[in-house]
């Protein structure tokens, strides 16, 4: 994954003077991201539109796929990078993970509300509906969506400190637990209660469609790490002026 | 003091302060009952067996979240959390405790919602009591760590719910599944595996919720 090789250089140098922040590397290194997300995703859509083969069935509509799927998936990245910060947390202590792990949720968050409108829209040009209880990817994104929105009232709602620093942790690794199980509660609840009408064309792809999928997939993580950044660089120094106020005070 | 014997002592205590005080499980009970009554006025005259066994879970998910409100209400506000902490036991036996203690509560809630349910709308099948038992764990092992959670933030009863019920969903898919589905074996089988993997999940993180 992108965003997890270039957020080593974004964090803060620990043990570096102590009003670096590490903003300055961060910066750096978020704009080399966004330059990079810009091309991929110039690249990608433009290989979308122009050179990918149109779908048999769905036509010119088919074309949302290359921005839905790699959107939904850098919001599982999202996620599952929150829970690897937050059970780094738990295991050395070290408070600087808790804001990485914060600002990925954030991320997650916002990927997985642009999934929820992205795959409405789709539904709505495909089925005429805005929503489908039939379509399980959208209805699990539902689920993990409500899950981590509580995260942000549970953190806003405790005092800053290191109590809400490891529950904030405990919670993103539930989400982790969560993804994989909900996966499999709509999985049955689909083949039973909903019946199936759509499924994915995952397996089958013409090369030139994953070709082009593939370029949009590493845009679109590359928009989130230099997104990641950008906000973790913003929240350091947000918490270093805080820490500069309350000595001067 | 062998683990286990920590876990009864624990679980003892709140069992023992649940039927001095009778704070939490008459709330319950009348709850799931009046529920119920309200679901029955809610639902259309034909009302389908799907909708009321629908009906019965929303209850029984609602009845726990009030029932895990309480859960720690007694430790926040006697200061009890912190010498428990300090008691010389493993953390989590204090999370295990508490899960008998609520388990056992939702017991006695569902003793009473069974029965209801059967008499007011219709039959309750073996797939329902045991996925109704599988769930129970479930919710209590899931519960009782959000409880806790919750417990440090200022907003609690509000939080609560927030955090629960998304992780309640695979509960009530497994539940309504078992017992309206032509297989239930799968969705059993389902229920017991959110079981143990949330189970040991709670278990192994619930001294980093309460620990300083």
């Amino acid at each position: 994954m992108s965003t997890s090789s270039l957020s080593e250089d974004g964090r803060t140098g620990k043990a570096g003077p102590a009003f670096d922040f590490g903003v300055a590397s961060g910066r750096r290194g978020a704009s080399t991201l966004a330059l990079a997300a810009a091309g991929l995703l110039v690249g990608g859509i433009a290989l979308a539109l122009y050179w990918a083969p149109e779908d048999a069935d769905q036509g010119f509509s088919q074309k949302i796929f290359y921005l839905h799927v790699p959107v939904a998936l850098t919001a599982y990245a999202s996620f599952a990078w929150a829970a690897w910060k937050a059970f780094r947390l738990l295991s050395t202590r070290d408070s600087r993970y808790d804001l990485e792990s914060y600002t990925a949720v954030h991320m997650g968050v916002i990927f997985g509300l642009l999934t929820l409108v992205t795959g409405s829209i789709w539904a709505k040009i495909s089925w005429g509906h805005w929503w489908s209880w039939g379509e399980r990817q959208l209805v699990l994104f539902l689920i993990v969506f409500l899950f981590y929105s509580a995260y942000f009232m549970l953190r806003y709602s405790t005092e800053p400190g290191p109590r809400r620093e490891r529950n904030s942790a405990v919670y993103a690794l539930f989400g982790v637990a969560l993804i994989p199980v909900s996966f499999l509660a709509v999985r049955i609840a689909g083949t039973i209660l909903h019946p199936t009408v759509f499924t994915h064309e995952g397996a089958n792809l013409p090369w030139e469609m994953f070709l082009a999928f593939c370029v949009c997939l590493a845009g679109m993580l590359s928009l989130a790490g230099s997104l990641y950044l950008a906000e973790l660089a913003g929240k350091r120094a947000d918490v270093a002026l805080r820490d500069l106020r309350e000595l001067l005070a | 003091m062998t683990y286990a014997s920590d876990v009864a002592a624990l679980a003892r205590k709140d069992l023992l302060l649940e039927l001095r005080s009778r704070d939490t499980l008459p709330a319950m009970l009348l709850f799931v009952v009046s529920a119920l009554v309200v679901f029955h006025f809610a639902l259309p005259a034909e009302e389908s067996e799907r909708a009321e066994t629908g009906l019965l879970w929303i209850a029984i998910v609602f009845t726990a979240l009030l029932g895990l409100t309480r859960a720690f209400a007694a430790e926040r506000d006697q200061g009890l959390l912190d010498g428990l902490v300090l008691a010389p036991c493993d953390r989590s036996a204090i999370w295990l405790a508490k899960c008998i203690s609520v388990v056992a509560f939702l017991v006695v809630a569902e003793a009473v919602a069974l029965p209801s349910f059967a008499l007011f709308f219709g039959p309750v099948g073996w797939e329902l009591v045991v996925a109704v038992a599988l769930a129970d764990i479930g919710i209590a092992a899931v519960g009782t760590l959000l409880s806790a959670v919750a417990a440090a933030s200022r907003a609690r009863e509000l939080v609560l719910p927030l955090l629960f019920l998304p992780l309640a969903i695979p509960i009530v898919i497994g539940g309504v599944g078992a017992s309206l589905a032509g297989n239930p074996a799968s969705f059993l089988g389902f229920l017991a595996l959110y079981d143990t993997i949330f189970a040991i999940l709670s278990w192994a993180s619930f001294e980093y919720v309460v620990t300083e």
